[in-house]
């Protein structure tokens, strides 16, 4: 089978599934999806930034500060949450601009410390901050999306597992749909240029910190988004789900499934949620495995997963020297 | 007429005087040497002229306004452009996307196009594509335009440097050790080439290291040691003065 016929009737079956596979798990494995596809949303707006070489670690706080702005602006204004939703998105990035003055002078290392400090200082003011963020206890009673009434058919309560995972499903794959593109076009040329030889791009008249900045911005809306779509799932907002230990599962996700390709980070996060999903009965292991399959991957297949497919045609190629010999 | 003056130009990095008060000129349409030893301040002029680095004192006149302070990417607008070492190339990419995107300065791309893939965004792509093509004919390696930039030898590599640099249209182009490690022969074409820049009306300052490349090419060459201007004239006048034969020549040697 030609090779270009794979990629789209490998996502045609792709989408067949997920569109089929609420209707067929229970509950509680439509939740995991829901949170899994969430959490593909927050790796891939991650790698978007990284694209230029800035690791944002305050990429999950980010996560929260639209899960904050939507549950405030909707119990708080009374906005419907088909306004919030893009709204919280924008003020994640609102956030996010303003945490590029100081960031973007670093480079690097000095910028992943920056991000996490900057992060955290977000962070703590929700914990600080009683009014509005609610400290400790953080935000509760946060309605689902307002019901959709068919006519005749009954309404769509958000309320339920399975419209949900299809409205999370809806928006996380325009999201995706959307950082592809960009990827594809020339901002995205320009910006993985910056991460490569950031001195050639400065010496033909681009401004490099224009760029990072967008990068930034645009990793941190969907960032949002992903924020809008838990808390609106959980109903419930508080400072500790957004923690340093949620990055590091993050950066885990993302050393597994490597950060070359657009497919990577995806394949990093569905992998280590399935397995932890296997393990689930010894819940005390999920951390050792992770740290496990962590260091298995950084000593024997440092690319992440992605690279998988290409490393074992190398293997292939040099077992069928060895038998020709 | 001066296209380009450096004024008492000084750069101190703590004790270290690496550029010492140096007054430059250069004319519209020169092809200009510059010579000196390793650590003269070649390298630091390059960088105090397209923004790398900060003066401590001086002024740089281009077209009458004094660029000191720029950033980068502001100066490579005004039509200063600048090739670097060997390495700085985007060598995960090939050698057509590299000329592309340096394109990028001189293309009607609104910020906002970038984002879509309009009809129109990609015509303009398109000819972007084909300008990029004509660059590469120009250095003479468009037959391998798509081949990946960290894969080609050492003298193509150096010639997808300046069709870089070509890409944003320069009024004064900064040429860094364009021959280096070249064979005789590569050495006389890249030459010949940088000629026929010149003829076509961009101004050149040329770092090299290759004496009979520099001296058979530029009829005015600037001689710098320890970040000192000691000579400025014509390969004869330079060649012969004592100064330079003492710094770097070494004795009884011409090039005329």
């Amino acid at each position: 089978m030609p090779k270009s016929n794979l990629k789209p009737i490998g996502l045609g079956v792709l989408t067949v599934i997920l569109l089929v596979l609420p209707f067929i798990l229970t509950a509680y494995y439509v939740d995991i999806m829901i949170m899994l596809l969430i959490n593909i949303l927050v790796v891939v707006s991650f790698r978007f930034i990284a694209l230029t070489g800035d690791f944002s670690v305050a990429h999950i706080p980010l996560m929260g500060a639209g899960a904050y702005a939507s549950a405030l602006m909707g119990l708080r204004l009374g906005l419907p949450f088909w306004l919030t939703l893009p709204l919280a998105g924008l003020t994640a990035a609102l956030v996010g601009l303003v945490m590029c003055y100081p960031l973007l002078r670093m480079k690097a290392f000095a910028f992943f410390l920056g991000s996490y400090a900057a992060g955290e200082a977000m962070r703590l003011s929700w914990i600080r901050f009683r009014n509005p963020f609610g400290g400790h206890t953080g935000i509760t009673n946060v309605p689902p999306p307002e019901s959709i009434p068919l006519p005749g058919l009954g309404t769509i309560d958000f309320a339920e597992v399975i419209p949900y995972y299809f409205l999370t499903l809806g928006v996380t794959a325009l999201c995706l749909v959307i950082m592809y593109r960009l990827e594809k076009f020339r901002i995205g040329d320009t910006l993985k240029a910056i991460h490569s030889e950031d001195n050639l791009v400065k010496s033909v008249g681009i401004n490099v910190t224009t760029y990072r900045a967008l990068a930034f911005l645009i990793g941190s809306f969907f960032a949002g988004i992903s924020g809008v779509l838990l808390v609106h799932r959980l109903g419930a907002v508080d400072p500790y789900q957004f923690s340093l230990a949620a990055t590091l599962y993050l950066l885990v996700w993302v050393v597994v499934g490597g950060l070359g390709t657009f497919a990577g980070p995806i394949i990093g996060v569905v992998t280590l949620t399935v397995i932890s999903e296997l393990i689930r009965g010894f819940v005390e292991w999920v951390p050792l495995v992770y740290g496990f399959i962590l260091i298995a991957i950084l000593l024997f297949l440092p690319e992440g997963l992605e690279g998988l497919p290409k490393k074992m045609q190398l293997m292939a190629k040099r077992v069928m020297k060895h038998a020709g010999q | 007429m001066n296209i380009i003056e450096l004024v008492g130009l000084r750069k101190q990095f703590g004790e270290l005087v690496a550029v010492d008060d140096i007054d430059l000129s250069i004319e519209r349409g020169e092809l200009r040497g510059l010579i000196g030893p390793n650590g003269s301040g070649k390298t630091t002029l390059f960088n105090l002229i397209t923004g790398f680095i900060r003066p401590t004192k001086g002024k740089i006149m281009w077209q009458g306004q004094n660029i000191v302070g720029q950033p980068p990417h502001a100066i490579a607008k005004k039509g200063i452009i600048r090739t670097f070492q060997l390495t700085t190339l985007l060598k995960e990419m090939t050698v057509l996307q590299n000329v592309v995107i340096a394109c990028h300065l001189h293309t009607n791309m609104g910020f906002f196009e970038q984002f879509l893939m309009t009809a129109g965004t990609r015509a303009k792509e398109k000819a972007v594509e084909r300008r990029a093509i004509s660059l590469l004919e120009a250095m003479g390696i468009a037959d391998v335009k798509d081949e990946l930039a960290g894969e080609l030898p050492h003298g193509h590599q150096r010639a997808l440097g300046i069709a870089i640099a070509l890409a944003c249209e320069p009024q004064l182009l900064l040429l860094d050790e364009p021959v280096t490690g070249m064979n005789p022969i590569e050495t006389k074409h890249m030459m010949d080439r940088i000629k026929m820049l010149r003829d076509n009306g961009i101004t050149i300052l040329l770092v090299e290291h290759n004496m009979k490349a520099v001296m058979t090419t530029c009829k005015k060459i600037t001689v710098v040691n320890f970040g000192e201007k000691i000579a400025e004239g014509s390969p004869q006048e330079v060649s012969e003065d004592k100064n330079v034969i003492e710094a770097y020549l070494g004795r009884g040697e011409t090039y005329a």
